[in-house]
């Protein structure tokens, strides 16, 4: 299921290409593809063990592939490992850190391994950005889950890397922790390539501009999260509410109608009405109601996570 | 020296960590205390009772002693990384596996070396007693130092090889003790009775014992020297084979 791609603009930082992993008879990543361009925002999305982290894994050179290729900015991630690293900032999905190091000493330590000209530049920008600023001499071990992913993903930006591989980045925030780090992943976006895997669907809605569904360690979908919203079971459906033989008048006036897919009669005064393809007609049934005692209108939007379900759960099976 | 990106980085952060912990301290405390007794007690050294104005009392246990110490200096290296999870972030960073095992080879060497030095008040105690010969007491120091390196390469590949730090530290005394007890003339002659004279010569060949009894009483020989170095690198060798096996395991 191909979606609709995002016009390619930005130049090409990562290449995946028909990259697999077996862990004895568990395929973890079968022969996935895709490209990520500067500017690009891209969401994985999938179950529990779809192969995402491996996936991620292999994309930083820390697990070799049994097949398939990687090029991170240029660079062949086979042949050109430490250059392609060089480009990569990464936060794994444990976010692990020296628990006996301060703040401070972690990221001048991972500063130094990056050959970070001015570091001490760097380690006032990533502390501003991750918000650290009061633990910066703290030891790591002291520190709430929240502050900890917090400095695992300052460490991934010491370095002010073209591409960012962040898995699961605002797992253990609180909500308002996961808003900061959303909207910093935003800012960030511009001169990047990111990608980001979740279980939260709404963070991809508001993160991602391409959302990439795996299951299984396959590709299901490729496609931006406004299409696949589109393509949600409930997407543009309308629900009324209104008297009882207005009701039965509007079905009666629906039978027929092109657009309509089907109606669905909740009660003796509400009633979903599922367009066709998932489009909006909400001009043409407000064409067909004028007159009608009608008390509410509500157009929902599809939700990803309705869609996800459906997807994953077909899989699955 | 492409091969080896990254060793500074990593040799400076592990070599500060021994310090930034307990760990560090209450090695030496322990290796001070363990190295003098067996230097001043009249059933090993007996230091006080010779009299004699060299350090062979003390030299003499110290293979025993790192023995047991080296393995648990060894065994947090790798062990510790893959458990927390931070092998991932290491081997993410612009770091050569060469690099990253030689910088923690380097700073677990380094820290060896400086609790070597702290046991100078038995040298400075043999200088008042006479007059030592300081070139058998280098080589006696510089013997120590290598075989601590290479019963650290031992225990490093163990390190590598199990996520559980007491595993570890259990395997690598095993494997360092049976290196030991090659060495020693009951050992070599149950294996040339058995296996006959030329097996005999191969295990006494490497074993510690002869090339760190030689070394310690002066006789700085290349072959010695040649025997820690393949010895070390084999072991190193080897554990960075291991690590890239389990790294993600």
């Amino acid at each position: 299921m191909e979606g609709n791609l995002k016009p390619a603009v930005g130049e090409l930082l990562i290449e995946v290409q028909d990259l697999a992993k077996h862990y004895g008879p568990i395929r973890a990543v079968d022969g996935i593809s895709f490209e990520v361009r500067r500017g690009d925002v891209l969401g994985f999305l999938g179950p529990n063990g779809a192969g995402k982290t491996t996936a991620m894994k292999m994309i930083t050179g820390f697990v070799e592939p049994d097949r398939g290729r990687v090029r991170v900015a240029g660079h062949d991630l086979a042949d050109e490992s430490l250059e392609a690293r060089r480009k990569i900032g990464y936060l794994p999905e444990t976010a692990p850190a020296y628990g006996e190091m301060t703040v401070a000493g972690f990221l001048e330590f991972v500063a130094e391994a990056r050959q970070v000209g001015n570091i001490a530049a760097a380690l006032d920008r990533v502390v501003q950005a991750a918000a650290l600023g009061r633990v910066v001499h703290q030891t790591i071990e002291t520190l709430s889950k929240g502050f900890r992913r917090r400095v695992s993903l300052a460490q991934a930006l010491i370095h002010d890397p073209e591409v960012l591989i962040l898995d699961e980045p605002t797992d253990g925030l609180d909500p308002n922790q996961k808003a900061v780090v959303q909207e910093l992943i935003t800012s960030l976006s511009p001169g990047r390539a990111i990608v980001l895997s979740t279980h939260i669907l709404d963070e991809a809605e508001r993160v991602c501009n391409r959302a990439l569904v795996i299951s299984q360690g396959k590709i299901l979908v490729d496609s931006t999260p406004e299409a696949l919203i589109a393509q949600a079971p409930n997407h543009n459906v309308m629900r009324l509410v209104l008297e009882p033989t207005a009701l039965i008048e509007l079905m009666n006036t629906l039978d027929g109608k092109v657009w309509c897919d089907r109606v669905e009669r909740l009660s003796e005064t509400t009633l979903d009405i599922y367009p066709q393809h998932g489009e909006n007609h909400l001009g043409a049934l407000m064409e067909l109601t004028a007159g009608l005692e009608i008390h509410s209108i509500h157009l929902q939007e599809g939700r990803l996570n309705e869609l996800f379900r459906d997807l994953t759960r077909g899989v699955e099976a | 020296m492409r091969r080896f990106t990254g060793i500074k980085a990593v040799f400076r952060r592990e070599f500060k960590a021994y310090f930034s912990s307990p760990l560090g301290y209450v090695y030496i405390v322990i290796f001070l205390v363990a190295s003098g007794f067996l230097t001043l007690s009249r059933d090993f050294g007996r230091f006080l009772e010779l009299r004699q104005a060299d350090l062979s009392a003390f030299f003499n246990y110290l293979p025993w002693l790192f023995v047991v110490l080296v393995p648990a200096v060894a065994m947090r290296l790798w062990a510790e990384e893959r458990k927390s999870g931070t092998v991932e972030l290491l081997l993410t960073l612009p770091v050569t596996l060469e690099g990253a095992y030689l910088g923690k080879f380097l700073a677990g060497w380094s820290f060896l070396g400086v609790s070597l030095l702290l046991t100078w008040p038995v040298a400075y105690q043999a200088a008042r007693l006479g007059d030592p010969d300081w070139g058998v007491v280098l080589s006696g120091y510089l013997a120590s130092l290598l075989t601590a390196g290479a019963f650290l390469a031992v225990g490093m590949l163990f390190s590598a090889l199990s996520r559980n730090q007491v595993v570890a530290f259990i395997l690598a005394v095993a494997a360092s003790v049976a290196f030991l007890l090659l060495g020693l003339p009951q050992t070599l002659e149950t294996i040339g009775n058995h296996l006959g004279g030329y097996v005999e010569q191969l295990f006494a060949s490497i074993s510690l014992v002869d090339h760190f009894e030689a070394l310690s009483r002066g006789l700085v020989e290349l072959r010695s020297l040649v025997f820690f170095f393949l010895f070390t690198v084999a072991w190193l060798a080897s554990g960075m084979l291991v690590l890239d096996r389990t790294r993600a395991a």
